[in-house]
């Protein structure tokens, strides 16, 4: 089972002034139980491409199927389209923004309601999603949207779509305006989910020390077409195609770039952890186990993310 | 929600959007007065051909000012039925029960139908070639003279530039919201009248909290800068009548006194036509 998207192409607004090319000839496969980072800049077309993975936008040319379902042009079919929405789980950037009923439990409820569940079968989904994000489900049910913080909202977005059990999870810019700290929590919600929910994922970054994270595979978009698409650990080959497209180069990779040029090499590094790893590697004389680099691997988030690298990065 | 013609600036850099927008305003003024003293076809046919050769100067599709119709074709036909129905004059054509079509209906509606559809293609005509903010600016210049009166003309040009510059913003959130509903499965666009409103519901509150924090958001940034509507207040663009915008009112002149003309020197073209066929013929 997988997603399988052929040839696909998109113009918004086509046969006016302001058309504007945002896909151009996407061939992508994408493997059920993937983890799946795609990276770009502003109108590189990949909150185009998601939004075809919904439904959200109707197919001009070229096909996608996801799983089962097929997406062809100039199809309607109401049933095909329910059923990629119980599917493919979307969460928008900002997702906090479509809160709207009167208590989170509501809210969550709105989605598994909608694909026809039974009350029982969408009670039990709700508490389910609420804990599964990580929030105290006695405590929140009953209590309003509006009067939550940012983060605790996004939970609550989140828990929204969850609860819809879909088996692809998209996720656009999931940590966008948040603190560092909340940052870090909703990374270790994404992989936590894909563990216990939803065992495919893509998430849509501009973050690529983001991305390197926990993604296993990397697909740039540049200019409606698929700049590259490789996995992860091979990302580090591909920094001077990066820079030239407008991109950032993980800050690891630059570190270890640096490194090398003195001559210091700690081979194949693409994230934070790598590197502390490969370090440790090189020049540990106590023999640390996995454990301890585990640990000291971690300590690293402490610091607030930006300030522990930005320094050591600086230009590539 | 994109579809919605509102500001619908159609940008081609013609001579007719460099125009002076209140020289605009106000051609758009005259030609809306002008359309009510069309007395014959003849006349209809003259404000046809001034509307289309300004569109074609324009460089704008024929096609995009027939849809600015499309809109208000429901209207357009429920009021010339209205009309075939309801007016009574000259030749009876069908009588049948307690329905008269006569032929004065006939003309009175198509009459009618010809003046509702010129009217909307030349407002139209007008958004495609001015940008809101262009309007805006004009409409606080020609209403200055109000400032003696005590109107806070510059407060309600601000009002309106901002709820102008709004409007993009909210159809893109309303955009963005809908889609995030409906990829929780909710079905915006089917089902009856109630419940097509309730399935707006999860659109529109979102919405709603979402233009209350801009519109918190905008207020906050103002004060900041220290603005205020203070009559010392510089312009970037000084809007400019030039010689283009005394050429353009000169040619709306002609055209304004040509169809005064028909109306109250010769009573309609149409008569003096339907003479002259009727004097070939015999």
């Amino acid at each position: 089972m997988r997603i399988e998207v052929k040839d696909l192409a998109f113009t918004y607004s086509p046969g006016t002034p302001f058309a504007k090319r945002a896909l151009d000839g996407i061939d992508l496969s994408i493997e059920e139980g993937d983890f799946v980072g795609i990276l770009g800049h502003t109108g590189s077309g990949k909150s185009t491409f998601i939004l075809h993975l919904n439904g959200l936008i109707k197919l001009q040319s070229g096909s996608i199927d996801v799983f089962d379902i097929k997406l062809v042009p100039d199809k309607k079919n109401k049933q095909d389209l329910r059923k990629l929405r119980g599917t493919v789980g979307m969460v928008f950037q900002y997702p906090e923004y479509q809160l709207f009923e009167d208590t989170v439990e509501k809210d969550v409820a709105f989605g598994p309601k909608n694909l026809g569940l039974s009350q029982e079968k969408v009670d039990r989904r709700v508490e389910r999603a609420i804990r599964l994000v990580g929030l105290d489900f006695e405590d929140i049910r009953g209590r309003a949207p509006f009067e939550l913080s940012g983060g605790q909202k996004r939970r609550v977005a989140i828990a929204g779509i969850i609860a819809m059990q879909p088996r692809v999870l998209v996720l656009d810019e999931p940590t966008a305006g948040l603190d560092p700290y909340g940052k870090e929590q909703i990374l270790e919600l994404i992989t936590r989910l894909k563990k216990e929910c939803s065992p495919t994922v893509i998430v849509i970054s501009h973050d690529v020390d983001e991305i390197t994270r926990f993604a296993s595979r990397i697909v740039v978009f540049n200019d409606g077409k698929v700049a590259f698409d490789l996995p992860m650990n091979e990302l580090f080959r591909r920094s001077e195609e990066l820079a030239a497209m407008g991109l950032e180069i993980p800050r690891a990779v630059r570190i270890a770039d640096k490194l090398r040029a003195r001559g210091i090499d700690l081979g194949d590094v693409v994230n934070a952890d790598d590197l502390v790893r490969a370090i440790v590697r090189k020049f540990d004389k106590n023999n640390m186990d996995e454990t301890d680099i585990a640990k000291l691997s971690a300590a690293q988030f402490d610091f607030g993310s930006d300030e522990a690298f930005g320094g050591a990065g600086g230009e590539a | 929600m994109r579809d919605v013609s509102f500001g619908q600036y159609y940008p081609t850099g013609s001579v007719i959007h460099r125009l002076d927008p209140r020289a605009k305003i106000i051609f758009m003024l005259i030609y809306m007065v002008i359309i009510f003293f069309v007395a014959s076809y003849c006349g209809y046919a003259l404000v046809a051909l001034f509307l289309f050769t300004v569109t074609a100067v324009a460089k704008i599709p024929i096609k995009t000012l027939f849809k600015s119709v499309k809109a208000i074709l429901v209207l357009m036909i429920f009021t010339a039925v209205i009309n075939i129905f309801f007016y009574h004059e000259g030749k009876v054509l069908v009588d049948w029960w307690i329905i008269e079509i006569t032929l004065g209906g006939i003309d009175f509606a198509i009459k009618m139908a010809l003046r509702i559809s010129l009217l909307v293609m030349g407002t139209s005509l007008l958004s495609f070639t001015t940008t809101p903010v262009e309007l805006t600016d004009a409409i606080e210049s020609l209403l200055h003279p109000l400032t003696y009166i005590k109107v806070p003309v510059h407060d309600i040009a601000l009002i309106m530039s901002i709820a102008l510059r709004f409007i993009p913003g909210l159809m893109d959130e309303t955009d963005k919201i809908m889609m995030a509903q409906k990829a929780r499965g909710a079905e915006i666009d089917t089902g009856g009248l109630v419940k097509k409103i309730k399935a707006m519901l999860p659109v529109l509150i979102p919405l709603f909290v979402s233009a209350i924090r801009r519109a918190d958001e905008l207020a906050d940034a103002l004060d900041a800068r220290c603005y205020n509507a203070s009559k010392h207040r510089t312009k970037m663009k000084v809007l400019k009548f030039g010689v283009k915008d005394a050429v353009a009112t000169l040619i709306v002149l002609v055209f304004a006194t040509l169809i005064l003309l028909d109306k109250y020197l010769l009573g309609g073209l149409d008569g003096y036509i339907v003479e002259f066929v009727k004097g070939l013929a015999g």
